[in-house]
């Protein structure tokens, strides 16, 4: 058994040992793993044009039918951030594989079977963080776009918070649609929603403090909301 | 008179204690000044007993005994007597001295008549308002004058007394008096005085003095940027248009270089004689240089200066000359600059007929712009007479405090990188209040608007929140 030699000192053996025992269970899965590859290769290459190696936006919506889930549902949004997806619209072949094999699933019932087990996860406050701004950045188009224009931040915001944070986010978006002092949102800003509907006692805003650095936008949000109040 | 005076007494010696006190009466009508009086007495008469039968360490802690049972528990109420109380005092000029020596401590008294003195000039500043505007500030001067000399002379400048006028005055220079602002009011006063045919007549030394008074209201205005671009233009507009405004270099000395105001004119209008100079010695040593019509020329400094608009004209050939001649004076000063020449304001002067002036603007490396006076002929003066020539623009108010805002922007952005490249990683607030006393000389930065350049420099990858402390913020290299 060839031993690796990177490795020193007193992991030697251990490392020796998982090197091993790694080997062995890679030639024993190894043939099941490529089959599983090739059903993931093949589902892929259902969903993509001919020449193409990547799944395009046309691929998607066929998908979203397979799997009877509504491409603007927030199941494919996480099943893009399972897939690390890089640009909206469109899964590349790296990337496909990548989510299906972390699903553990190579067919189209096996995907749909895994989405609410997906939501679950991502659900999960450790995983929300990531995901949440893992959305904003999905969204970005252009090359050194930062910034997400009004409209479809309300639509995410929606999307991604409204399930938990109902109230809250009509109330931020109904204020974001009416303000003309900004016209995009970028990830800091973004982010400090996510803070916002977590920390922030609403409607009272009892525990919100301008003073501290709390996005601008957010500020006037709050002043706004009082005012409507009062 | 006043009625029921307390009575002191010593209980024992050795121990020093107050009992027997008649409390004033609230019915009997006191004058607080015959109450201070009447203390002082009492005070200097158990001074006098403390040095007869008792041990000279039980003075001070007798004295304070009396003084807090005799005024400062009554503090309040002597203070806030209508006729006699603390605003009466200030305002009718009462011998306010004697009683600050004898009763003042640093808590208690003192601070209750700072307050006083402070809310105190806030209701009389209303009185003012509605006035003219030139009444108005040096209404504004006068109530100055005259609280300083309270502080300097009954209140022996105690540092807390002048921090009581000192707040109220800022309080009120921040606020506005019929739709200007103070530093507004403050720009329109000094140029009245300074200008030509401005509303005051006044003697040289009395410009100064009025000047040198109206500009220490400017340390109350936390808008100075604004003031500062204000007097700019104004500034601009006499030495451009008041026939002797060269003359305003002659009499204003440099002493006052330190304040805003001057330093602005100084750097302005300093050099402008000595190019005027320069030039006329030119033409005398180059006869055939000679233009037709007389010129006057002044070399002003773009930057320094406001933007004017210019507009395109066919000059006539009199006034080509004139270009030539000054451009080739002016290729004898300075060999790199080119000259382009646009005839851009102008000005006709019925009661000068034969004084034209026109702006005229060069873009250049350097970008100076040039001001050509005319004396023209009277034939000259009729072909000038058809052309139509714009007035000069009045100064724009929404204009300049959009450039104010502007420089305001950049000025708080600089400050925000400078010290968060030292700091390198500083908390939100800290970093607010650094920021406000950096740019605290020229003016108040909103803190809405620091927060707004914060964020504008974390999109442009200056700065950095931190992953875990969201009012955390890192410089990014």
């Amino acid at each position: 058994m060839p031993r690796t030699s990177s490795k020193k000192g007193s992991t030697h053996s251990t490392a020796s040992y998982n090197s091993s025992t790694m080997d062995l269970f890679r030639a024993a899965s190894g043939k099941a793993a490529s089959k599983e590859l090739e059903r993931i290769d093949q589902l892929f290459y259902s969903y993509t044009n001919n020449s193409s190696d990547t799944i395009e936006p046309e691929g998607i919506e066929s998908l979203c039918s397979d799997l009877e889930v509504d491409h603007t549902d927030v199941r494919i949004l996480m099943l893009a951030w399972k897939m690390q997806a890089k640009k909206q619209g469109y899964f590349t072949r790296e990337e496909w594989r990548r989510g299906l094999k972390a699903l553990k699933v190579d067919t189209i019932s096996k995907i749909k079977k895994a989405l609410p087990e997906l939501e679950k996860e991502v659900r999960r406050p450790s995983q929300f963080v990531d995901f949440y701004s893992y959305a904003f950045r999905y969204c970005l188009t252009e090359e050194k776009q930062k910034s997400i224009d009004i409209e479809s931040i309300c639509i995410l915001l929606d999307l991604v918070l409204g399930s938990d944070f109902r109230p809250q986010v009509d109330a931020l978006v109904q204020y974001l649609k009416m303000q003309t002092d900004y016209k995009v949102i970028n990830l800091d800003q973004w982010m400090g929603f996510y803070r916002f509907v977590n920390e922030i006692s609403f409607p009272d805003f009892s525990n919100y403090d301008p003073e501290l650095a709390w996005p601008l936008v957010l500020d006037n949000f709050v002043d706004w909301m009082r005012a409507k109040e009062g | 008179m006043v009625r029921g005076i307390p009575r002191v007494k010593c209980k024992s010696m050795g121990c020093c204690y107050i009992s027997g006190m008649i409390p004033v009466s609230s019915t009997v009508v006191l004058n607080s000044v015959c109450i201070f009086c009447s203390a002082e007495e009492c005070l200097k008469r158990e001074k006098d007993r403390v040095s007869h039968y008792l041990h000279s360490s039980s003075e001070t802690k007798l004295l304070e005994k009396v003084q807090h049972e005799l005024l400062s528990v009554y503090a309040t109420q002597l203070l806030e007597k209508e006729h006699s109380g603390c605003h009466a005092l200030l305002r009718d000029d009462k011998p306010v001295a004697n009683i600050f020596k004898q009763h003042v401590t640093a808590e208690g008294t003192a601070v209750k008549q700072a307050e006083d003195a402070a809310s105190n000039k806030k209701a009389e500043k209303k009185d003012v308002i509605g006035l003219q505007e030139q009444l108005f500030v040096r209404k504004v001067i006068e109530l100055h004058d005259e609280f300083m000399a309270y502080v300097n002379d009954c209140f022996l400048n105690h540092p807390l007394f002048h921090k009581a006028p000192e707040e109220a005055f800022e309080i009120f220079c921040n606020k506005g008096v019929a739709g200007s602002s103070t530093a507004e009011l403050l720009t329109k006063f000094g140029d009245n005085i300074l200008k030509k045919g401005g509303s005051e007549k006044l003697s040289d030394e009395a410009i100064e003095e009025t000047l040198e008074k109206a500009v220490k209201l400017l340390a109350y205005i936390s808008d100075k940027d604004l003031f500062a671009e204000l007097s700019r233009k104004k500034l601009a507009r006499r030495l451009l248009f008041d026939k002797s405004a060269n003359d305003e270099h002659e009499r204003y000395p440099d002493k006052v270089e330190a304040t805003v105001w001057w330093s602005i004119y100084i750097k302005n209008g300093g050099n402008a004689r000595e190019n005027q100079t320069s030039f006329e010695e030119y033409l005398s040593n180059n006869q055939n240089a000679s233009p037709v019509i007389d010129l006057t020329v002044t070399v002003l400094t773009t930057g320094f200066w406001p933007s004017y608009k210019s507009f395109d004209l066919n000059l006539p050939a009199e006034m080509v000359k004139c270009v030539e001649v000054f451009r080739e004076f002016y290729q004898t000063k300075t060999k790199h600059r080119k000259i382009t020449w646009i005839c851009s304001l102008g000005c006709l002067i019925p009661f000068h007929a034969p004084n034209i002036r026109f702006l005229i603007k060069s873009q250049k490396p350097k970008q100076f712009l040039r001001r050509m006076f005319l004396n023209s002929t009277p034939k000259f003066t009729d072909k000038m007479r058809r052309i139509k020539i714009p007035l000069p623009p009045i100064d724009e108010k929404r204009k300049v405090i959009e450039v104010v805002d502007k420089d305001r922007r950049y000025a708080i952005d600089a400050s925000i990188v400078r010290i968060m490249k030292s700091r390198k990683v500083l908390e939100y607030q800290q970093l607010v209040m650094e920021c406000v006393e950096q740019l605290g000389r020229m003016f108040k930065p909103d803190v809405k608007a620091i927060k707004k350049r914060v964020e504008d420099l974390i999109t442009r990858d200056y700065l950095e929140r931190d992953k875990d402390n969201p009012n955390l913020f890192k410089y990014l290299a």
